[in-house]
């Protein structure tokens, strides 16, 4: 009884689970990758046709006909943008897709800190992306897919992008944006106070004092500022004659030129200056930015990764240019630095990662990527043959302009700190320190002790 | 009236359908269960039925518990347990070495006793505050006074918040271009410096954590204050007690197991605070409002410079003051009953 009680309710389970069941899904391609009519016919003449012999057989053919036979795949790229970066790579991936039906990519669009601070810990434990856009150079060593042998042209990737960038990589990646730290000064503010806009060779002293009178008279808040991070100071520190960096590469804090600028950037504290809430406020990573674009700022020392930004949220609200770097006894340097796409060694899919990554960084997807986010290439076919910004803004193309001039003037350690693979021990640890020191808990001497211990602890605790 | 015979049958039908999965899965449970017993007896299906939060407890509470000691006992930068080359005591050793324990800067790693201080400065504040004024709240709530129910609700809104909520609307009010500020300059006055200052930053941080969970403690004071006989108090008034005789001689005696729970509640609670302090001050300026649970997490989670081991071992050493602090107050309960 029991038994035939059980039979009729499984009987109909059975038919149910049939139901439900096996039928095959139908291939992803169909419905993500974007309709093929939108491909322009040129663009797989331009796509290498022939997959070298030594690349795995994985790789799915350019050809058209092959495509259907591949077994979908799906590829995750997780994607930071400071402006319009999102925007202007997807039309590119889907490009990209359109000529793979069976490549697949996910573009999961994260804030920075996420990129900051989850990414590492998902590589770490193996649950990481495929791809990702990155800032920290170094945070990823061994954890890159080396691309060369996967690449079919090796040869260009390795010539057209700066060889420390790579190195740093590990061949990983490539340097989608090149950005370079400097100030950004509110013109009509100049203009309106009746103050002479200064060139080439003005120190950070001058510039202070050129700031409070532009403030004082225009009735704005605030004079000068720079952004809450170890990056953005270490330009004015080097400026003023700090060695980082020394010849072994090991990271020195207390010299000269790094206290000469501390204590510039105290003064604006203690003269009530600058806006406090950058550097003593809730955000680890904080930007002045925001007091800049917002007309209470007299100058901003931020990066040029900014531009878009600034350029979208002030529109005609007031004139504003990039200024070049402050000089000092050491020069006149910002620091050199920008993101980086790069491919994890834990993915399924290397020869689609290189796929999409060789599509990426072919000359014309490159210098579309750099015209649509107004950014500066690191590819040097790209920088060699000019981008033609997308942009009728004089004011954008004018702080463009202003940043390439201060490329050739970036000193060796300047270049080397943002693909220094320690450069993570320098950056968080020196904010929260100056901070301290900013705040009044730490004097100058205890500042510079307690960070040259914190740097030298993390960099002997990543080396075990 | 012709359609009722067919509703009947359909009602019928929809009926044995939901009947027969109803009788699967009783008897698919049956099955289960009964071969389990005949197989473990019946002594150990107790074990069988509490296995589900067993599970659950085994991963998410003691599995991560103990690979934080792995951590804190191992070194390096790398996240799998199994590629940190074993520490011993180094982290702690780091942790604890000072010159002069009352002077964080004396200390190798000055931050931990930065944030340690910092942590007991607003322990003691905060709970003693929110005790103080959780109290008075709930001898007024406890009170004939009018609209008793609306300043229930009042009071007890702020402990629906999200913290995180909580801090983000106290940060728009008292930044610096916040609306506080703008009413103050608006008046003629000069802007204060509520984030930017340590003093203020400190206090804030204590009044606003306990503005938005006064409510909880309120709630359980006033359980304790209704669950005292009314007649005792007749019986006081009869013998002409005052009001204070009445509250120190009756309600506070027969409040005290009440006022235990909520000082173990609010000191546990308050060690831990984080979310709260993190969105509001993120622990400045400079490190005024560093409290040990943002260390734990900035060594461990937030910064690119992760230190898995230094941040096991700090959480090791709160969860041992915490487990002091626990042991200290139920021994201080059982002794007084």
């Amino acid at each position: 009884m029991k038994l035939n009680k059980l039979f009729i309710p499984l009987l109909l389970v059975a038919v149910l689970l049939s139901a439900c069941g096996t039928t095959p899904t139908p291939a992803p391609t169909a419905t993500k990758a974007p309709v093929p009519t939108a491909v322009p016919t040129a663009v797989p003449t331009e796509v290498p046709t022939a997959v070298p012999t030594d690349v795995p057989t994985a790789i799915p053919t350019d050809e058209p006909t092959a495509v259907p036979t591949a077994e979908p795949v799906e590829l995750r790229f997780t994607y930071y943008a400071d402006g319009v970066e999102a925007d202007i790579i997807r039309p590119l991936i889907d490009k990209f897709m359109a000529e793979n039906p069976n490549i697949t990519v996910i573009l999961d669009v994260v804030p920075y800190k996420t990129i900051d601070e989850q990414l590492p810990v998902q590589v770490e434990s193996g649950q990481g992306p495929d791809l990702a856009r990155i800032t920290n150079f170094g945070a990823y060593r061994g954890k890159l897919l080396d691309l060369r042998p996967l690449l079919a042209d090796s040869a260009s990737y390795e010539a057209n992008f700066p060889a420390p960038i790579l190195e740093a990589l590990g061949y990983g990646g490539y340097p989608d944006t090149l950005t370079v730290t400097g100030p950004y000064v509110n013109k009509t503010l100049f203009d309106q106070a009746g103050v002479a806009l200064p060139g080439e060779g003005t120190t950070w002293q001058e510039w202070t004092e050129l700031t409070k009178q532009v403030a004082e008279a225009t009735g704005v808040q605030y004079a000068i500022a720079i952004d809450r991070t170890g990056h953005r100071f270490a330009g004015p520190a080097m400026s003023m004659g700090a060695t980082l960096i020394d010849a072994e590469g090991n990271f020195t804090v207390d010299t000269p030129g790094f206290r000469a600028f501390a204590e510039i950037v105290k003064s604006w504290h203690d003269e009530e200056i600058t806006p406090k809430e950058v550097w003593l406020g809730a955000e680890p990573v904080n930007s002045c930015i925001a007091a800049f674009k917002s007309a209470q700022l007299v100058m901003c020392m931020s990066g040029s990764w900014q531009i878009n930004g600034i350029a979208k949220d002030v529109g005609d609200a007031f004139d504003w240019v990039v200024v070049p770097n402050p000089t000092g006894d050491g020069g006149s340097t910002g620091i050199a630095g920008g993101s980086a796409v790069v491919a994890f060694a834990g993915t399924q899919h290397p020869a689609e990662v290189a796929k999409l990554v060789e599509f990426l960084i072919q000359e014309e997807n490159y210098r579309e990527f750099s015209a649509g986010t107004l950014s500066l290439p690191a590819h040097t076919a790209v920088a060699t043959n000019g981008v033609e910004f997308k942009t009728d803004n004089p004011l954008v193309l004018a702080a463009l302009s202003a940043y390439t001039a201060e490329v050739p003037k970036l000193t060796d350690q300047a270049v080397s700190l943002n693909v220094h693979p320690y450069a993570f021990a320098y950056y968080r640890n020196s904010a929260n320190r100056i901070a301290q020191y900013l705040s009044g808990e730490l004097t100058l001497d205890e500042m510079l002790v307690n960070l040259q211990d914190d740097i030298d602890k993390a960099i002997a605790e990543a080396q075990k | 009236m012709l359609a009722q015979p067919g509703i009947k049958r359909a009602r019928n039908a929809v009926s044995g359908v939901f009947t027969s999965i109803y009788d699967l899965i009783i008897s698919l449970l049956d099955l289960i269960f009964g071969t389990t017993q005949r197989i473990i007896g019946v002594r150990g299906m107790p074990y069988v039925f509490v296995l589900p939060n067993l599970l659950i407890f085994g991963i998410f509470i003691l599995f991560p518990m103990l690979l934080n000691f792995v951590y804190a006992f191992t070194g390096g930068s790398s996240f799998s347990p199994f590629d940190r080359p074993w520490a011993g005591t180094v982290n702690f050793d780091r942790l604890l070495a000072c010159e002069n324990y009352l002077e964080p800067r004396t200390c190798g790693e000055d931050l931990f006793w930065r944030a340690v201080y910092n942590t007991i400065g607003y322990v003691v504040f905060q709970v003693a505050l929110m005790v103080l004024l959780s109290l008075i709240t709930a001898l007024i709530l406890n009170r004939n006074i009018k609209a008793r129910g609306f300043f229930r609700s009042v009071f007890f809104y702020p402990v629906l918040l999200s913290p995180i909520v909580v801090a983000l609307i106290w940060k728009w009010i008292l930044q610096e271009n916040g609306l506080l500020n703008g009413i103050l300059t608006g008046l003629g006055y000069d802007k204060i410096p509520f984030l930017v200052n340590a003093q203020w930053a400190r206090l804030l941080v204590i009044l606003i954590s306990v503005w938005a969970f006064m409510g909880f403690y309120t709630l359980i004071l006033l359980a304790g204050l209704q669950s005292i006989p009314a007649d005792l108090y007749e019986a006081a008034a009869i013998d002409g007690a005052n009001p204070w005789q009445s509250f120190s001689k009756i309600t506070m005696p027969l409040l005290m197991p009440t006022m235990v729970v909520v000082l173990v509640l609010s000191l546990i609670r308050a060690v831990q605070v984080f979310d709260i302090v993190f969105a509001f001050t993120g622990g400045g300026p400079g490190t005024a409002t560093l409290y040990i649970v943002q260390y734990i997490y900035s060594y461990g989670f937030s910064s690119p410079n992760k230190q898995f081991g230094l941040a096991a071992a700090a959480s090791l050493l709160m969860a041992g003051a915490l487990v002091i602090l626990t042991l200290v107050q139920l021994i201080a309960r059982r002794e007084e009953n």
